[in-house]
């Protein structure tokens, strides 16, 4: 492998109660995917406030997923509205300022759904390694 | 269906509204009126909450100034309201922002009857109090010229603020009487409209004779106001966006932001109790200030510029009404109105939403449905 290559960091805040487990059970299941994303682990994809997102663009990340539960299956009823919301109304700030909205994913993955995430990861970095880096990690902004 | 009514102003345009609110308070329509007057052994017109109608004679309502939104004061004033009928007079943008607050429950509508104006706009506070020193009559002259009178013209003077040439909404519709002067002539007569039924209320109380038509030459006038207005923003807007379109440019132009937060203490749609950017969360150690230097070599300071106004665009831009407080509270003049627009344009037409359109229409971040936005996973189940 070329040491010089490349490699996209995603930060990914997954629900606990879908898309964590459904990282977990990928993991038991001993499936592969890129090591470039890094978890954080939320209760609910509600929780994410957009301040997060931010400060990982503004801090270098290429991209950050947020994972939760389908639609209905909210194990707090309705957090993941919430968060469908927040993503378009970050989508359209981001890309006012260049950040393109390919580099922030909000996908559902239940908690069986083991193979979806590992999918889904190696989708992003894929996409993201042929995006190359964001604007936002050329220079130090404060 | 909006009613009007004619008022004359021969005797001055201050004078006939001071009568109609002496009127009111007298009749005890109203307890108490919020509006711009002139401040004593001074220059300024703030706005001015007045019980005695003998106090009226200060009273300033279309002077070109508007050093802090009225939504905030009317929200102050109707948050925990003493239950006594109040009206405020404000521009179009405080009552939109202003219906706002009400549903954040920050203000109520309960107990207030919301006078509207049209606005021509205004100045920076600095530029009024200095064309008002030069100026005996500066409200007059200002509306004069507004009208298209040849004699104000070199009078007045001044620009009135980026934010107020470029609003799209300069005439209340949501608001329960406007005091309407496009297309009127100021000096000879004005009209009033009531736009609600407690307007009408007080249209009558009043003893004013109504009628269903508008005005004539009023339409003409307030479409050709909102095209110029709107053929100056998209102009000047599209020249900003372009000059911010990546992080770079957005950074060039907050790299005088000083943190004092000014424009958020200004911004009347800026919800949040206690913002989070004075909290402990932003109190960082001496260890993590080195991390930040140490990653990138260096770190400006104060640090967290960029991402404070980020946050406020993700919190206020779809409310946003384009009020330019911010602009002028900042110290180091950077062009924040027009940051704020060219965001809030896009978040706005994502939600389809205008704030202060209606009281009843869900604020953007405050409901959802489960069958919406689903472009935003591609996923169906």
């Amino acid at each position: 492998m070329d040491e010089n290559a490349y490699e996209p960091t995603i930060i990914a805040f997954l629900c606990n109660w879908c898309t964590f487990t459904a990282a977990d059970l990928a993991g038991t299941s001993r499936l592969t995917y890129p090591s470039n994303v890094k978890i954080v682990r939320m209760m609910c994809s509600g929780m994410v406030d957009p301040k997060y997102v931010l400060k990982s663009f503004l801090e270098g990340a290429d991209g950050v997923l947020i994972g939760g539960c389908w639609p209905g299956d909210c194990h707090y009823i309705n957090g993941n509205m919430k968060a469908r919301r927040r993503v378009a109304l970050l989508h359209e700030v981001l890309e006012r300022f260049g950040v393109e909205k390919e580099r922030l994913w909000l996908r559902w993955v239940a908690a069986s759904e083991g193979n979806m995430f590992a999918e889904t990861v190696k989708e992003m970095t894929e996409q993201l390694k042929k995006m190359g880096p964001p604007s936002t990690k050329q220079r130090a902004i404060a | 269906m909006s009613k009007f009514a004619t008022v004359k102003t021969n005797n001055g345009i201050n004078r006939s509204i001071a009568e109609l609110f002496r009127q009111m308070l007298e009749k005890q329509v109203i307890k108490a009126v919020l509006i711009p007057a002139k401040q004593p052994s001074s220059q300024m017109v703030m706005q001015t909450l007045i019980t005695n109608p003998n106090a009226l004679d200060t009273i300033d309502p279309f002077a070109p100034v508007s050093a802090v939104s009225s939504a905030k004061s009317a929200a102050a004033l109707t948050n925990r309201s003493s239950g006594e009928p109040i009206a405020a007079v404000m521009r179009n943008c405080e009552i939109r922002a202003f219906i706002e607050l009400v549903k954040l429950h920050q203000g109520s509508t309960d107990d207030l009857i919301v006078i509207g104006t049209d606005c021509l706009g205004r100045y920076e506070n600095r530029e009024f109090l200095k064309l008002a020193g030069e100026q005996k009559e500066l409200t007059t002259a200002f509306l004069a010229q507004a009208a298209g009178d040849k004699r104000y013209e070199k009078v007045v003077g001044a620009e009135i603020t980026t934010a107020c040439k470029s609003c799209l909404y300069p005439i209340p519709k949501r608001a329960d009487v406007n005091l309407c002067i496009v297309g009127a002539k100021p000096g000879e007569a004005i009209w009033l409209e009531a736009q609600s039924e407690k307007g009408e209320e007080a249209l009558g109380a009043l003893g004013l004779e109504t009628t269903d038509e508008v005005p004539a030459g009023r339409q003409k006038a307030v479409d050709k106001l909102i095209a110029d207005n709107s053929a100056f923003r998209e102009k000047n807007l599209a020249a900003f966006a372009k000059k911010t379109e990546n992080i770079d440019g957005l950074s060039a132009i907050l790299s005088s932001c000083i943190n004092c937060y000014n424009c958020r203490v200004a911004c009347p749609v800026c919800y949040c109790r206690e913002c989070v950017f004075v909290t402990d969360t932003f109190r960082h150690d001496g260890e993590q200030y080195l991390k930040w230097s140490e990653k990138r070599g260096k770190i400006k300071v104060p640090t967290d510029t960029v991402f404070y106004h980020l946050t406020r665009m993700i919190h206020m831009s779809t409310l946003c009404v384009g009020c330019g407080q911010c602009s002028s509270a900042c110290p180091n003049d950077i062009p924040l109105s027009e940051l704020f627009a060219t965001v809030a344009d896009r978040t706005q037409k994502r939600f389809e939403y205008l704030p202060g359109r209606d009281l009843q229409e869900g604020q953007p971040l405050a409901t959802f449905h489960t069958d919406e936005f689903n472009d935003v996973t591609g996923q169906v189940k």
